[in-house]
């Protein structure tokens, strides 16, 4: 799998949250090239089944396992259209000062490449150059007449940001949405990976929708699904400048495998385990609460579902020039269908909960 | 269009070469003379009819604003100081291109979700931020970047209808417009198309220029400030979008020529060519320089409205564009002597 082109598609593609038309195609085209079978449910997630390998299976049902990986992006949205400028507002969290100059597509009547302008230096006071602009005094350019404007756009039309995917030196890769279409990309590779291994248990790969306003369809998914176990793939924080250490995990040292209260320690230490045999790299993120993540919401599903969360270390998340490592996709992919590869019938008798029994009386 | 190819070019002040080559290419076949001089302004000679003796020059910048690496950090991010007149507000998020090598990068941003509301208040300034090359260490990324590298805008030209978009209109608006005019003549007077660079850090290339040159008359062309969203007070826009070109009566660098104000206004006039008056006092070009050299030259500027200028992408529309070159292709045909003796 060319990790690189498949996450310049899924990054290029649009799908504001609620409004996954386009990813979700495809990402139903990704997912259909390893799985079984693949729907959708009433919220928009795309669900993928690659079934357990029959004759290793003595389980009935087989259990199964959903990997979790959100498709929805932040972006736009069309509040309201003056002299042929739009306004907008916010469909997930922008910090509103890295919008200024960036370039956009109005998804209207048809897509409209936009800008979101700046005033000139020279007509600027020095003590306006000081303040930062909020949204509301933000606008898109379309480059058409007021007429044109308002015959192509409408409020509520959705916006995202236009950026291509560029690579950068090493194997870093910097572009829009990769936060979580990298996760997406790595849970192709694992299925990629599994059509080629013996595995006992069926894999639901899920494009969650919804993620950023919510965690939406993580709730509906695992709710239709019932998984034995799930792990959620999200990007977590990467070391770049003015963030203490201890706030990120390294770029390039492999995904960061979480641990807290969101974290069956069971299905952390058998992650752990996995990349300790593949000799792949991995890190700790201590998470010691909310995670803000699918995980968040798969682990209180019914009755709850043991759940795990891996984090693709990210830098610049919510901006246009989100940069990743490429390796760390690939490993998270391949982590991933080892992890599956290994999962037997006995498995979830490790994840039970047993009080210590007392030491027998001689 | 030539405009494309010249705003997808890298020029930055002091390194303009590439926008320079695009601008020979274009000329060569159309032009008698050309030397480019010992600062870097590529100056053509297209010889008149000779009807007339003015010697008649015409200037556009080819340079643009952006950013110089200053320092290459140990883990492998590089400080920048801004070339020309930068907003920092602007660089947030940003794609951009360093050195001669084009190596991408991007200025990043913490992620809003580790900032404290009150971060999110204040302007990052310049010196805080770092390109990202995606090189893990200072050894790494002096393979591909030296400092005193240039850096410009990763930013593509396209097409939006009745407008485009891309970086560095200001002045490559005005470099094609020249390219134009230059094609558009022979005129009854010597013309002298003068393609200077450092214009955006202080009309360095048009000082030297015009002292070789000594023209009689002077034209600047402009990709200018065009300031025309909407705005909740009732400020000026400077000059508008799809009204023409806009006409310089004084700007913060010079006085412009009544004489040759009033030839563009009245060649405008009589073919039905729309055209505006830019704001008095806003900006400054190469006129500035041109029009105090040796015993002074009476000049005006001519420029195309463009939207968000000194920013990574400008929007312009293709009518002031077509306008402005039909407006300065005329009112050349109409200068006479007898119009500079009028004062």
């Amino acid at each position: 799998m060319d990790i690189i082109s498949l996450l310049k598609t899924l990054s290029e593609t649009s799908g504001v949250s609620g409004y996954e038309d386009r990813v979700r195609e495809a990402v139903i085209e990704v997912f259909g090239r390893y799985a079984d079978e693949v729907r959708t449910d009433a919220l928009g997630n795309v669900i993928a089944l690659k079934r357990g390998t029959n004759e290793m299976n003595e389980m009935k049902p087989r259990r199964s396992i959903m990997l979790a990986g959100h498709t929805d992006e932040i972006g736009l949205m069309i509040t309201q259209i003056e002299k042929g400028f739009l306004h907008f507002t916010e469909v997930g969290g922008f910090d509103p000062r890295v919008l200024l100059g960036q370039e956009v597509v109005v998804h209207g009547k048809r897509d409209l490449p936009g800008i979101i302008g700046s005033r000139p230096p020279h007509v600027l006071p020095p003590e306006e150059r000081e303040k930062t602009i909020p949204m509301d005094k933000l606008f898109i350019d379309v480059g058409l007449p007021p007429d044109e404007v308002t015959a192509l756009v409408r409020v509520g039309d959705l916006v995202t940001v236009r950026r291509e995917l560029t690579p950068l030196q090493g194997d870093f890769v910097a572009g829009k949405a990769f936060d979580d279409r990298t996760a997406v990309v790595a849970i192709a590779a694992c299925l990629e990976q599994l059509a080629g291994m013996r595995h006992a248990w069926d894999v639901y790969a899920v494009g969650t929708s919804q993620e950023e306003v919510g965690l939406r369809g993580a709730i509906t998914s695992a709710y239709g699904l019932a998984p034995d176990v799930g792990i959620a793939i999200d990007v977590t924080f990467g070391d770049q400048p003015g963030i203490p250490a201890a706030d990120t995990v390294e770029m390039n040292k492999g995904p960061a495998l979480v641990y807290g209260p969101n974290i069956h320690p069971v299905l952390y230490e058998a992650l752990v385990e996995t990349a300790k045999s593949l000799e792949l790299p991995y890190q700790v993120e201590p998470a010691p609460g909310r995670t803000g993540t699918d995980a968040w919401a798969i682990q209180v599903t019914r009755s709850g579902i043991p759940t795990a969360l891996i984090g693709i270390p990210l830098r610049n998340m919510h901006t246009s020039v989100e940069t990743v490592s490429v390796k760390d996709v690939e490993r998270t992919g391949r982590l991933l269908a080892a992890f599956i590869a290994r999962l037997d019938a006995e498995f979830m008798h490790r994840l039970a909960w047993r009080p210590a029994e007392a030491p027998e009386e001689k | 269009m030539i405009l494309k190819e010249l705003s997808e070019a890298f020029g930055v002040s002091g390194h303009e070469e590439a926008v320079r080559q695009i601008i020979f290419d274009a000329v060569r076949d159309d032009v008698d003379e050309y030397e480019v001089d010992s600062i870097g302004n590529l100056i053509t000679l297209k010889r008149g009819t000779g009807e007339s003796s003015l010697k008649v020059m015409v200037a556009a910048h080819t340079d643009e604003i952006g950013l110089m690496v200053t320092h290459i950090e140990d883990n492998g991010r590089l400080r920048f100081a801004k070339v020309g007149g930068i907003d920092d507000r602007i660089l947030l998020a940003k794609a951009v291109c360093v050195g001669d090598k084009k190596v991408p990068g991007v200025i990043g941003v913490k992620p809003i979700h580790l900032q404290e509301k009150k971060e999110r208040d204040q302007v990052i300034k310049c010196d805080k931020l770092t390109i990202d090359i995606g090189a893990t260490s200072k050894a790494e990324a002096e393979k591909l970047v030296k400092i005193g590298d240039y850096v410009a805008f990763a930013t593509s030209f396209a097409d939006l209808g009745p407008t485009v978009k891309g970086k560095a209109f200001d002045d490559r608006a005005g470099c094609a417009v020249l390219v134009e005019i230059i094609k558009g003549g022979p005129y009854p007077f010597d013309l002298y198309g003068v393609f200077t660079v450092q214009e955006e850090v202080g009309l360095r290339g048009a000082q030297v220029a015009a002292y070789a040159i000594e023209p009689d008359v002077a034209f600047v062309l402009e990709g200018t400030i065009c300031d025309d969203m909407p705005k909740k007070k009732d400020v000026s826009p400077t000059t508008e979008l799809g009204k023409g070109p806009a006409i310089t009566v004084m700007d913060r660098s010079f006085v412009a020529d009544r004489r040759l104000v009033q030839l563009l206004v009245d060649t405008a006039e009589e073919l039905g060519i729309s055209y505006q008056f830019k704001q008095p006092l806003m900006g400054g070009t190469d006129a500035g320089a041109i029009h105090k050299t040796r015993t002074g030259v009476p000049s005006a500027v001519v420029s195309v409205p463009a939207r968000y200028i000194h920013s990574p992408v400008c929007v312009l529309s293709k009518s002031d564009f077509e306008n402005t070159v039909r407006l300065m292709q005329e009112t050349l045909r109409r200068l006479t002597p007898a119009i500079l003796g009028a004062l």
